[in-house]
């Protein structure tokens, strides 16, 4: 399992990650786990996640949009976001799509290249839980989130921006 | 101007401890050279030819004169004693050591300032006219909505990693000195019919490669929703602007290929959803930054003192500069002052530590402790009284501040090119040299009149060549330095891109091509018609018969 880790320290990670070449046979294979699929596969093989003895959760790629989930958002209880390289900053947009348009309530979880570096912006814009890269040292990744004290903006764990508050 | 309060100081302190926490993870291995990269671009550090380069953040141009001491020191004492101005109001140093720049941040906090988001991808520093505040056909002084821009835009945590950089300008005068038509987002201050002051919004101008002209997204919005805006239309661009090809990555193209129709529909759908948020901006916060640029203690002065009128008439070189370097101000018996950094055999916009506490001094003397930075890589002293001019002219004179080419052609702007950068093709401060030394006559520059050349080494357009009534470009042909050569750009309100005359030349060609592009300039023209102005009536054709007409 790789490491997970929320704002207050290491959590125990209950989710696998289904790679986009996975085929539907793995739910034969490995009944009653709790998987996090690709948005593909969760819209190929719909019925047999309903039918699933499991957990199902879905993940986006950065190219992917919040949009094309559907109506089915709100049932799940987690939705992943992947950095397919920490520099591409489009799930820094997704997460805020799924909390300020759609309200989406669940947990929602940085996956991929996921570092240190990107944390504390990464939980401004909503992500819940960040599942690191196999290098990253949780203790040093946890100083992330004291990066700083407070910000300018709007952001969806302080919605009201600073000229509000000063 | 802006003063920090305890909020500015603690999020720059964060930053500081933050980016030495990074470096230090980066000498001791801990951190990837590609995972520092973009931490260490975000805090205005490049990796150069011959050493790292640091810029410096001047929001919208502004510097105190304490901050103008700050540099001078950082300048003398991590560095080599000389700074460059960029033409995009920034400054830059360009030998620190890697290990230094926490110092570097650090020193600069102290006084304000930082060099955040002044590289990569990500939200860049707000440029404005250098005149604000202080010019005649001003709609409002843009300086407090560039604060508003600087605070929304500064660690924001949705658009740090951006498909490219991005860069916005205000314009809140009649006649744009912001070039704000080539910036991703331009927005210009206007009156709707009501007569209440808005935003006229444009997004996807910008230069480099494929240098393209603005369009609208707003005709007009309200104050309190500027940042909205924004934020929606940067929303559109970080989620769909193409990654795949760092060339294509800016939002022109974004904007080109979606079709601006579609583009702004996606934009208001944005909008719509965040228009009426807790970031609509609010009266008591504009108000505040306004605050901040209240007008300085003015005298009750009266324009054109007997004093300056004597001194006029008596010292040619006084009056020579006074035409070229002395604008209006809007107070009576104030006038605008722009110190040329452009003396000959000087990189264009090269100032020592020496001038820069100089520049304090006269700052502090002669115009409230303030200057401005230009897009030109000049500086603004923009509250001098028209008693004082003289003796101000003499002091800088002393300085080798005089230069009073100000808007003639040889007031070039240039970017470092290849002495400097690692993306040059060409050189392209030589170029600036023996353009100026081809024209030494100040009487035949003040005969030409206003005409400017912008040179840049190769197509990320630093010294935006695009817009240059001249523009020069170092292109490389086969491993050779030569110049490619266009003509009719302007960043004016009317801003156009300039068309390329023919074939590159050689380094040593361009002075005579120069001339011989002014030459039939000056028998082209109609009366007091600019440069700009004739290109345009007689088009491309005159100039390229000359220049490429085979020697009899």
């Amino acid at each position: 399992m790789q490491k997970l880790i929320n704002k207050d320290g290491s959590v125990e990670n209950h989710w696998t990650v289904l790679k986009t070449a996975t085929g539907p046979e793995i739910l034969q294979v490995v009944p009653g786990k709790n998987f996090i699929v690709p948005l593909t596969f969760w819209k190929l093989y719909r019925q047999q996640l309903d039918d699933y003895s499991g957990n199902i959760a879905l993940w986006l790629e950065s190219d992917e949009q919040v949009d094309q989930i559907g109506e089915a958002l709100h049932s799940l209880p987690l939705v992943a976001l992947n950095f397919p390289v920490f520099s591409d900053g489009r799930s820094y947009t997704n997460a805020r799509e799924l909390r300020q348009r759609h309200g989406y309530k669940g947990e929602i979880r940085a996956i991929g290249d996921v570092l240190r570096d990107q944390l504390y912006y990464m939980a401004q814009c909503g992500f819940d839980t960040f599942e690191l890269r196999h290098d990253q040292d949780i203790e040093v990744c946890m100083d992330a989130f004291r990066d700083f004290k407070t910000g300018y903006q709007s952001t969806i764990s302080e919605p009201t921006p600073l000229f509000r508050r000063r | 101007m802006y003063r920090y309060d305890n909020y500015d100081h603690q999020m720059l302190a964060d930053r500081v401890a933050q980016f030495r926490d990074q470096t230090d993870r980066y000498l001791a291995g801990k951190l990837s050279e590609a995972e520092f990269l973009p931490l260490r671009l975000q805090n205005g550090l490049y990796v150069q030819r011959l050493a790292p380069m640091m810029r410096i953040a001047v929001p919208y141009g502004m510097l105190s004169s304490a901050q103008l001491r700050k540099l001078a020191y950082i300048t003398n004492h991590y560095d080599k004693g000389y700074a460059h101005f960029t033409t995009r109001q920034n400054i830059q140093i360009n030998w620190p050591n890697l290990t230094e720049v926490p110092d570097i941040l650090a020193d600069l906090a102290d006084v304000e300032m930082h060099a955040v988001q002044t590289s990569g991808n990500c939200i860049r520093n707000t440029t404005t006219d250098q005149f604000a505040g202080v010019a005649v056909d001003e709609l409002e002084d843009s300086r407090a909505y560039c604060e508003i821009i600087r605070q929304w835009s500064t660690f924001h945590p949705e658009f740090a990693y951006l498909p490219r950089k991005f860069k916005i300008a205000v314009c809140g005068t009649e006649i744009d000195q912001a070039a704000t038509q080539v910036h991703d987002i331009g927005i210009y201050l206007i009156k709707d019919a009501n007569g209440e002051v808005g935003f006229r919004i444009l997004a996807g101008g910008g230069l480099g490669r494929t240098p393209v002209i603005g369009q609208e997204i707003f005709d007009f919005v309200e104050k309190k929703h500027l940042l909205t805006a924004l934020e929606a239309i940067l929303r559109v661009y970080n989620r769909e602007g193409r990654r795949d090809n760092k060339y294509k990555a800016r939002i022109k193209i974004l904007v080109k290929e979606t079709g601006v129709e579609d583009f702004r529909k996606k934009v208001f759908k944005e909008w719509e959803l965040i228009k009426d948020s807790a970031l609509t901006l609010t009266i008591d916060e504009i108000t505040r930054c306004q605050k901040f640029f209240d007008d300085p203690d003015y005298q009750k002065l009266k324009n054109s003192p007997p004093q300056l009128l004597e001194n006029l008439q008596k010292d040619l070189l006084f009056a020579a500069w006074h035409t070229q370097n002395v604008k209006p101000h809007k107070k009576p018996g104030y006038a605008i002052v722009t110190v040329c950094f452009k003396e000959t055999g000087v990189a264009p916009g090269d100032v020592t530590d020496r001038q820069l506490e100089q520049i304090a001094d006269l700052a502090d003397q002669y115009s409230f402790g303030e200057v401005r930075i230009s897009h030109h890589q000049n500086i603004v002293m923009a509250d001098v009284r028209q008693d004082q001019l003289y003796e101000l002219w003499r002091q800088l004179k002393n300085g080798a501040m005089s230069s009073h080419n100000l808007g003639l052609l040889t007031d070039v702007i240039c970017c470092p090119g290849g002495d400097f950068c690692a993306l040059a093709n060409a050189k392209s401060i030589p170029i600036a040299e023996s353009i100026q030394r081809k024209f030494s006559d100040l009487e035949e520059l003040t005969n030409i009149g206003e005409m400017n050349i912008n040179i840049s080494g190769c197509m990320n357009a630093c010294g935006h060549h695009h817009v240059g009534n001249i523009g020069i470009l170092g292109v490389d042909k086969k491993g050779e330095e030569y110049y490619q050569v266009s003509l009719g750009g302007s960043s004016k309100n009317n801003a156009s891109l300039g068309k390329i005359i023919g074939p590159s030349f050689a380094q040593e060609e361009i002075p005579g091509v120069v001339e011989k592009i002014v030459e039939v300039y000056k028998a082209k023209r109609q009366k007091d018609e600019k440069f700009i102005d004739t290109f345009n009536r007689i088009g491309l054709e005159p100039f390229k018969e000359t220049v490429y007409a085979k020697a009899d």
